[in-house]
């Protein structure tokens, strides 16, 4: 059953559709991931959602209730944003018992609350402190003790880890996902970091220039990205345009690498005019420096070594095959012979992970 | 070093020869009597009702203005803070024009909109045919506190909505999503964060009030009479010095009080904002209860200008139309009569004057300014605190204190154009000062030391590095002292000698004699003034540097 229901929403400002026919729903205690570039729309649908600026067209409701009119104070929502926005004229404990003061709770319920809620991010002696005395990280919990104080009824939290280095960020995407889940609140968490979407989500929401363009759980996007766009941000390189040039079980299609068959299910028909967009899976790809002369019924090309990209555990082989550009794993066998960039090789690529995307 | 300390000497000898020697001469003229000490006059002043009265009179009616100004400026200061229109940065301009208007032509604004042959009164009689003028609110409380209103509401403008446009709308936002509603936000969010703007803007606006006297002189009539009006009477008319001596001290108190509280708050004020640019916090609403606000506010705004439009419509109208004939009068002189000199030549004193002004304050406030910004030097809190004096002391005081001490020789300078340039520079370097200070304190000192590495001579790098970037806020800080000059009335009027009579003085002298004439040709020479000061004004909106400047 979804808690919250989002139907073809829209808002511009001057000629720019910010947000532009979305829907989406979620249910209870759901960890909503929105992925999307800057620019792309993700902070208007928070603020529409929130009831912070007014739709153009269409609807927001929750728990069936149409909420169009409600102010934001009324919705029982909250929102995180990025530069966390803490009160600087009042210490930690003013910030959390905000929300519960408002609503006129009595002062030991309230003191009861935040001390439960600064124990929940584990900041249980920082109440007296003044916020600019907080550390980057601290002052991110006390944003979340602050936001959760009041007990929303949907938690939307706007790349709320944007502005901390790395290795923060890290161990305190973890720790806020842990905090979500234990207090169970539904929430959208937008950010534009896919390892961080990855690591925090139940289902993923990509958007792209005003509109929502996939959903669903990481492994089903991940497994059948929508599009070029999606397929990018999840991290795929080796994207080209190609045309169908004969078709028998499978495709026969000519691009920038050479002929090559597909045969995979795909994600996209070929257009009329036989032009498609080509996604080939990094991980279907082996690169040898020997002829290869393995089983029949593989895609066998070769190319040059341009560059050797060291990531930490692995190697990264750029090949130049054809007239185009691979993005390609190296295993020990291939390196063992210490390859280096200018040396031929035999680049081959399973068929089935060949496959059309729609292009974008 | 040395050559800098020797060159600030002349700013200390000049301090201290025409600000704390003619000081210490009010003290010593109302402490000292006869036998030493003598406390007779302070005695008299403060166990007399009458003048217990004034200051209680002059107390509470800075406190009505300053209320005024707040319920005046805050909502413009929201407009122009929060929102985004067409013809803003024109409209806000406009509206702060008030802020370096000369007293005196406020004043006359407000005889031409309100005064018994005013544009509303002549309007309505003969919109209604009627015989007497409806309106009579000259020399009433009225009038005066519309004036300090219209005066000082440009100063909550400009200080609030500085803070304002800076202040994160998150801030708000993240307390209505918290619950709550938009009352309460602005109580417990908003309101704490602009406290200490509006406090000093505040403070600001009282400490006008309180030493207002050109307004109340004019618009006030005999009946009402601040300290600063008081202190005029008891030293130009009634001859009583020590009494005028000791009023002075107890004004300096107050007015050296409010600075100090003044000081404070901007200390104070750091709670710490992380403040945005304002690109990122104006928002275009396209709401209609916006939009009604945006209008309603912009034609408030062209209300509260009504007696600057009022005071040039009047200065063109003439019998039954519009025509030249006040500004032609200015440059006859065929009456001859009470003035020693033409109006034309008042003018060009007062251009004269006030350029000598703004040379005299260029030179003290360069100096003060640099050796305030340079690093690590003791005691630099002790000098900005002693430069600044002149700031918390009224023009009458000050005049009053010139023609006690300044009128032995060597020291005689009573019969001198020299003494009316030297008490507006002592009103004009501090703004000198203060526009100077925040760009030397952001000059980056290796540009400094690139230069010299490069082989530049100090005097090289002065010229060719500081001078190019400071030349906008020196700029700045010359006009505001031209403005200071051209408009200087409490001073001036204690000072002034007929044959080198300033145009504010003229106004006054103009509005005391009878006749249609005389009250056009004030009129003319205020809207004459007033052209010039605005157009002072633009040259500061158009040349300092945005947002920083601390006026």
């Amino acid at each position: 059953m979804a808690l919250l229901e989002v139907s073809g929403i829209s808002k511009s400002f001057g000629t720019v559709k910010a947000v532009d026919r979305v829907s989406l729903t979620a249910g209870p205690g759901e960890l909503i991931c929105l992925l999307g570039p800057s620019g792309c729309g993700k902070t208007t649908l928070l603020r529409l959602i929130a009831g912070l600026e007014d739709a153009d067209e269409g609807a927001v409701s929750f728990e069936g209730r149409e909420l169009n009119r409600a102010r934001p104070q009324q919705r029982g929502f909250g929102l995180m944003f990025q530069d966390l926005a803490l009160f600087p004229h009042m210490d930690v404990f003013g910030n959390v018992a905000f929300g519960l003061r408002v609503r006129h709770l009595s002062r030991s319920r309230v003191r009861e609350r935040v001390d439960e809620l600064l124990a929940l991010v584990d900041m249980p002696a920082y109440g007296r402190r003044r916020v600019h005395e907080l550390s980057g990280g601290e002052r991110q919990r006390v944003a979340l003790a602050r936001a959760l104080a009041p007990a929303p009824r949907l938690l939307m939290l706007d790349e709320p880890l944007g502005s901390l280095d790395r290795a923060l960020r890290d161990s305190l995407q973890g720790q806020v996902r842990a905090i979500l889940k234990e207090v169970g609140v539904t929430s959208i968490y937008v950010t534009h970091d896919r390892d961080e979407a990855f690591a925090m989500a139940d289902s993923l929401l990509f958007m792209n220039r005003g509109r929502i363009v996939q959903s669903g759980t990481p492994e089903e996007v991940f497994a059948a990205p929508a599009d070029e766009f999606v397929a990018r941000s999840l991290g795929f390189t080796n994207i080209l345009p190609g045309r169908v040039v004969g078709r028998s079980d499978s495709f026969k299609i000519e691009c920038d690498l050479g002929i090559m068959f597909a045969s995979g299910p795909q994600l996209e028909k070929p257009g009329d005019d036989g032009r498609v967009t080509v996604l080939i899976d990094e991980k279907a790809i082996a690169v040898s420096t020997a002829p290869y002369d393995g089983p029949s019924g593989k895609n066998v090309l070769s190319g040059t070594v341009k560059e050797k990209l060291f990531r930490g555990r692995e190697y990264v082989l750029k090949v130049r095959v054809g007239l185009g550009e691979l993005s390609c794993p190296a295993t020990p066998d291939t390196l063992a012979g210490g390859l280096k960039a200018g040396e031929q090789v035999s680049v081959v690529v399973e068929p089935d992970a060949v496959r059309f995307l729609k292009g974008s | 070093m040395t050559a800098g300390r020797l060159l600030l000497l002349a700013p200390l000898v000049y301090l201290g020869l025409f600000f704390l020697y003619p000081l210490a001469a009010i003290l010593q003229r109302s402490l000292v009597g006869d036998a030493g000490l003598d406390l007779a006059s302070f005695r008299s002043v403060l166990g007399d009702p009458y003048y217990l009265g004034r200051i209680w009179f002059t107390i509470w009616q800075a406190l009505v203005s300053t209320l005024l100004a707040l319920a005046l400026g805050l909502p413009a200061a929201y407009l122009f803070a929060r929102y985004e229109f067409p013809g803003k940065v024109f409209l806000k301009a406009l509206t702060t024009v008030p802020f370096v208007m000369p007293t005196i032509v406020v004043a006359m604004g407000f005889v031409a909109l309100f005064g018994s042959q005013g544009l509303l009164n002549t309007s309505l009689m003969d919109l209604f045919g009627l015989d007497t003028p409806p309106i009579r609110i000259t020399n009433t409380l009225t009038i005066i506190l519309m004036a300090h209103a219209f005066y000082n509401y440009a100063i909550v403008v400009r200080i609030v909505s500085a803070l304002w446009s800076n202040l994160d709308p998150h801030l708000e936002e993240t307390a209505r999503m918290l619950g709550a509603g938009r009352l309460r936000t602005f109580g417990k969010v908003t309101l704490p964060l602009l406290l200490p703007a509006i406090a000093s803007s505040a403070l600001l606006a009282f400490a006008f009030s309180f030493t207002s006297f050109g307004v109340v002189l004019i618009l006030g009539g005999a009946q009402f009479a601040t300290l600063e009006v008081t202190i005029y009477e008891l030293t130009a008319k009634l001859f009583r010095l020590p009494l005028a001596g000791a009023l002075s001290v107890v004004q300096i108190v107050f007015t050296y009080l409010f600075l100090l509280l003044y000081v404070r708050l901007q200390e104070r004020s750091a709670v710490r904002l992380d403040l945005k640019p304002q690109s990122a916090t104006v928002r275009q609403r396209n709401r209609m209860g916006d939009r009604v606000f945006i209008a309603a506010m912009i034609l408030a705004l062209f209300v509260i200008l009504s007696p600057l439009m009022a005071l040039v419509e009047r200065a063109f109208s003439s019998g039954d139309g519009y025509s030249l004939a006040h500004f032609a009068r200015l440059f006859s002189n065929e009456q001859g009569s009470y003035f020693y000199v033409s109006p034309a030549r008042i003018m060009l004193n007062s251009l004269r004057f006030a350029l000598a002004t703004v040379a005299v304050s260029l030179v003290v406030g360069t100096i003060v300014a640099y050796f305030l910004s340079r690093p690590g030097r003791r005691g630099k809190g002790v000098f900005d605190a002693l430069f600044m004096l002149p700031l918390g002391v009224s023009a009458v005081t000050l005049g009053f204190g010139f023609i006690l001490a300044l009128n032995r020789p060597p020291l005689d300078l009573r019969g001198s154009w020299v003494i009316l340039v030297i008490a507006h520079s002592l009103v004009a370097y501090p703004f000198v000062i203060r526009s100077l200070l925040p760009v030397l304190r952001g000059l980056p000192p290796n540009l400094r030391e690139a230069a010299a590495v490069l082989g530049a001579s100090a005097a090289r790098v002065f010229i060719f590095i500081d001078v190019p970037i400071i030349a906008r806020a020196l700029m700045v800080g010359a006009t505001f002292a031209f403005a200071v000059s051209m408009g200087e009335f409490g001073a001036s009027l204690l000072l002034v000698r007929p044959d080198f009579t300033t145009m504010p003085i003229a106004i006054f002298r103009f509005l005391g004699q009878p006749g249609g004439a005389n009250l056009g040709q004030a009129l003319a020479m205020s809207s004459l003034l007033m052209a010039v000061v605005a157009l002072g004004f633009i040259v500061i909106e158009r040349f300092r540097y945005r947002n920083v400047g601390e006026f």
